[in-house]
C-alpha cells in the first residue's frame, strides 16, 4: 500500500507543478500584471509604486522564483478587497464548499448504488425505464436553473424553505444539496445499472443463484462489489466536477464558499485571492483522485497486485 | 444470447476508465461486437444482410433501415424532432424574426404569456418589453453557434491526437494520456473562470476554452479504440502490404472508431451547452446585447416572483434540448452496436424479452 501511495503521489506531483506554472504564466500572457492584480481605477503612481513592491520590475525567472518560494510558505498575496491575506479568506472559505460536497456525493453514492441495482436486476422492466429516463433528465437539467426553481416553487410560492442563506436549521440544507445532487445521481444510477447488467449476467452469478442466494445476496454480496470499480472512478470525475455546481450554487444561495469568492473575486477583479483559490481547489482535486485510486485498490486486489512494489 | 453492454453508462464510464481500470472497456466492446455478429443477423430476418461495417450502413437500403428503427423507437424518434426543430430555428430563425429580440416596448413590460397578444406575445415579454419568443430563438442561435463549434474542434482534435496517440503507442501514447489527465483533472468551468478573468469574455474565447476543456474526453476515447484496434489482423495486414500509418488510421480504424466518438460528442454536446449557459448564467459568459438560454435565465431571476416566464422558458428550452441530446446519443450507441442493433427492431414491449439477465436466471 505504502509504495503504492508513493508512486501515485510522485505522479501527481507533476500535473500540480504545471498548474502553479499555469496561473503563473497565464496572470503575465496579457502584459503587465499590474493590470490584473490593481483595480481598473488605480492611477500612474499606484500602479509604479504596486509593481515595485510585488517584484514585477525584475526579470522574468527571478519573478517566477519569488513566485514559487512564496507559493511554498502558502503566501499568495493579501486582497485588494478586503486587504485579507488572500490564503486567510480562502481557508475560511474552504470548509463549507468541502461539507456540501461530501454531503452531496454521500447522497449520490448512496441513493445511485440502490436505483441502479434495482434498475440493472430486470433490464427493461418499468422499473428501470423510468430510472433510465429520470436519470437521464437528472443528468442535463442547468443546475442554475433548477436551483431558481426550487427557490421560485419551495421559497417563493410554498416558503417551506429558505431562499438563501446560511442561518438556520437543517432546512438551509435541502435546495443547495438537492441542486448539487442531481447531475452526479443522475450520471451515478447510469453507471451503477450500466456495471451491474454486466456483472449480472457473470458466471458467479449465475453460480450463486444455483446454490440458492437470495436476491438481495446475489446483488449486495457478489455483483455490486465486482461493478462498483467503474462507478468509483465516475464518482471521483464527478467529484471533481462537483466544483462547477458549487460556484453555482454558492452564487445562488449565497454560501460564503469557494466557488462564491472565485465568482466574487473575478466580477472585483481581486486576482490574488483568485489564484489562492484555484491553487487550493487544485490540490484537494489532486488529493481527491489519490483517494479514488486508494479505494480502487483496496476493493479490487488485481489494482493494488498491478502496481509494481 | 449476446451479452449486455452498459449503453450510456459505458460511454460516461470511458471518460473515466483510465490508468488504474483493469477491464478495458474498449477492448471489451469489440469482443462482444465480433461474437455477436452472427446472431444479430438470425435475430434480424427484415433488412439486416449481414453487412455490418460502419461503411455498409451509408448504402440506401440500410439507410432505410435506419429510419425505420428510429421510428420503433418512440423516445428516440421525439428526441430527434424536438433537436432538428432547434436546429432550424437556430439557422432561420433570426431571418423570421428580424430584430423584434432586441426591439424595446416599454408600455407593454412584462406582459404574461397569452395567446391574444399574436405570436410574439405567446411567451409574454420582459422587463424591457421585449419578445421572450423572439429572444427564445435568437438565444437559440447563439447557444448553438458556440455549442457546435466547441463540439466539432474538440472532436476533430481529440480524436486525431487519440488515434495517432494509440496506434503508435510508447512514448507518444503517454505523453497525450498525462496532457489530458492534466486538462480532465480540471473541473472545465475552472479553467473557463480563469481564462475568462485574463482574456476578455466573448463568444470566440468561450469556443476556444470548450475545446481545449473538452479534448481530452475524446482523445482518450479515440486512444482506447485504436489501441485496442492496431494489433488487429486487418491492420497487420494493412502495414505488411506497406500502407503508410496516415493512410492506416484513417481507412482502417476511424471508421471503426467513429461512431464511439459520434456518441460521445453528442453526449459531449449537452455538457458544453450546460457550461456555456452556466458561464452566461454567472456573467462571465455570452454578454448582452447578444443574448443565449443562460443569459436569459440570468436576467429573468430578479423578476422571479412577478414574471416566471422570463426564468422558465429558457431553462425548458435548455433541458428539452440537452434531454434530446442524451436520448439520441444512447440510442445511436445502440444502433451502431452491431451486437445490440437487433433490440431496436423489435417492438420496446417485447425487448425485456431477451434482457441481459436471461429469463431463466430470474427467480
Amino acid at each position: 500500500m505504502i509504495p503504492f501511495l508513493r508512486k501515485r503521489m510522485i505522479s501527481s506531483a507533476i500535473p500540480l507543478f504545471c498548474v502553479v506554472l499555469g496561473v503563473f504564466f497565464l496572470a503575465r500572457m496579457t502584459g503587465n500584471p499590474v493590470d490584473l492584480y490593481l483595480p481598473l481605477s488605480a492611477t500612474a503612481e499606484q500602479r509604479a509604486e504596486f509593481s515595485a513592491a510585488q517584484g514585477f520590475d525584475l526579470s522574468i525567472p527571478a519573478q517566477l522564483w519569488n513566485y514559487l518560494v512564496d507559493a511554498a510558505h502558502l503566501d499568495f498575496g493579501t486582497s485588494l478587497r478586503t486587504g485579507q491575506p488572500a490564503t486567510e479568506m480562502v481557508l475560511d472559505a474552504f470548509p463549507v464548499t468541502l461539507q456540501l460536497a461530501g454531503v452531496t456525493m454521500l447522497l449520490a453514492i448512496t441513493g445511485a448504488l440502490l436505483v441502479g441495482s434495482l434498475a440493472a436486476y430486470r433490464p427493461n422492466s418499468l422499473v428501470d425505464r423510468i430510472a433510465s429516463l429520470l436519470s437521464m433528465t437528472a443528468a442535463s437539467i442547468p443546475d442554475f436553473w433548477f436551483a431558481i426553481m426550487g427557490v421560485l416553487v419551495f421559497g417563493v410560492s410554498l416558503g417551506w424553505l429558505p431562499t438563501s442563506g446560511t442561518l438556520g436549521g437543517p432546512e438551509i440544507w435541502v435546495l443547495p444539496v438537492a441542486t448539487l445532487l442531481i447531475r452526479p445521481f443522475g450520471v451515478l444510477v447510469q453507471v451503477v445499472r450500466g456495471s451491474m447488467v454486466t456483472a449480472l449476467s457473470a458466471p458467479y452469478v449465475k453460480i450463486a443463484r444455483s446454490k440458492g442466494a437470495t436476491p438481495r445476496r446475489v446483488i449486495f454480496g457478489h455483483a455490486l462489489r465486482n461493478a462498483v470499480t467503474p462507478v468509483l472512478t465516475v464518482a471521483g470525475d464527478l467529484a471533481v466536477g462537483l466544483v462547477n455546481g458549487a460556484v453555482i450554487v454558492e452564487t445562488i444561495f449565497g454560501w460564503p464558499g469557494i466557488g462564491k469568492l472565485m465568482i466574487d473575486s473575478i466580477l472585483q477583479r481581486d486576482f490574488a485571492v483568485l489564484q489562492a483559490a484555484v491553487l487550493l481547489t487544485a490540490v484537494t482535486i489532486f488529493a481527491l483522485n489519490i483517494l479514488v485510486d486508494v479505494c480502487h485498490a483496496l476493493t479490487d486486489p488485481r489494482v493494488r497486485l498491478a502496481v509494481p512494489a | 444470447m449476446p451479452r449486455e453492454e452498459p449503453t450510456t453508462a459505458d460511454t460516461t464510464a470511458g471518460a473515466g476508465a483510465d490508468t488504474t481500470t483493469v477491464g478495458t472497456t474498449a477492448a471489451d466492446t469489440r469482443d462482444t461486437t465480433a461474437a455477436g455478429a452472427p446472431d444479430t443477423t438470425a435475430a434480424d430476418t427484415a433488412a439486416d444482410t449481414g453487412a455490418d461495417t460502419p461503411a455498409g450502413a451509408a448504402s440506401s437500403p440500410h439507410r432505410a433501415n435506419w429510419w425505420r428503427m428510429l421510428g420503433r423507437d418512440r423516445a428516440a424518434a421525439v428526441a430527434a424532432v424536438v433537436l432538428s426543430l432547434v436546429v432550424l430555428v437556430a439557422l432561420f430563425g433570426r431571418l423570421v424574426i428580424g430584430d423584434r429580440a432586441q426591439r424595446q416596448d416599454l408600455d407593454s413590460s412584462l406582459r404574461p404569456p397569452s395567446l391574444g397578444d399574436g405570436v410574439y406575445g405567446l411567451f409574454g415579454t420582459d422587463v424591457l418589453g421585449r419578445s421572450v419568443l423572439a429572444r427564445l430563438i435568437d438565444a437559440a442561435a447563439t447557444t448553438l453557434s458556440v455549442a457546435v463549434p466547441a463540439v466539432l474542434c474538440s472532436l476533430l482534435i481529440g480524436s486525431a491526437l487519440g488515434l495517432w496517440a494509440g496506434y503508435h503507442g510508447g512514448r507518444r501514447e503517454s505523453l497525450a494520456m498525462r496532457v489530458a489527465d492534466v486538462i480532465l483533472s480540471f473541473p472545465s468551468l475552472l479553467i473557463a473562470v480563469v481564462v475568462l478573468y485574463v482574456f476578455s469574455p466573448s463568444a470566440l474565447n468561450l469556443v476556444l476554452i470548450l475545446a481545449v476543456a473538452r479534448i481530452p474526453v475524446y482523445l482518450r476515447t479515440a486512444r482506447a479504440e485504436a489501441a485496442e484496434l492496431r494489433s488487429r489482423l486487418f491492420v497487420d495486414a494493412a502495414r505488411t502490404f506497406g500502407t503508410p500509418s496516415r493512410s492506416i488510421i484513417y481507412r482502417h480504424i476511424l471508421p471503426i472508431a467513429l461512431p464511439t466518438l459520434l456518441t460521445v460528442a453528442a453526449l459531449d454536446f449537452c455538457f458544453v451547452m450546460l457550461t456555456e449557459s452556466s458561464l452566461s448564467f454567472l456573467g462571465i459568459g455570452i454578454q448582452p446585447p447578444d443574448v443565449s438560454w443562460g443569459l436569459m435565465v440570468a436576467q429573468g431571476r430578479q423578476y422571479l416572483q412577478t414574471a416566471w416566464w422570463i426564468t422558465v422558458l429558457p431553462g425548458l428550452a435548455i433541458v428539452f434540448t440537452t434531454v434530446s441530446a442524451t436520448v439520441l446519443a444512447a440510442w445511436v450507441r445502440m444502433a451502431t452496436d452491431p451486437a445490440q442493433r437487433w433490440r431496436l427492431t423489435l417492438p420496446t414491449k417485447r425487448r425485456g424479452a431477451s434482457a441481459a439477465v436471461p429469463p431463466e436466471l430470474i427467480p
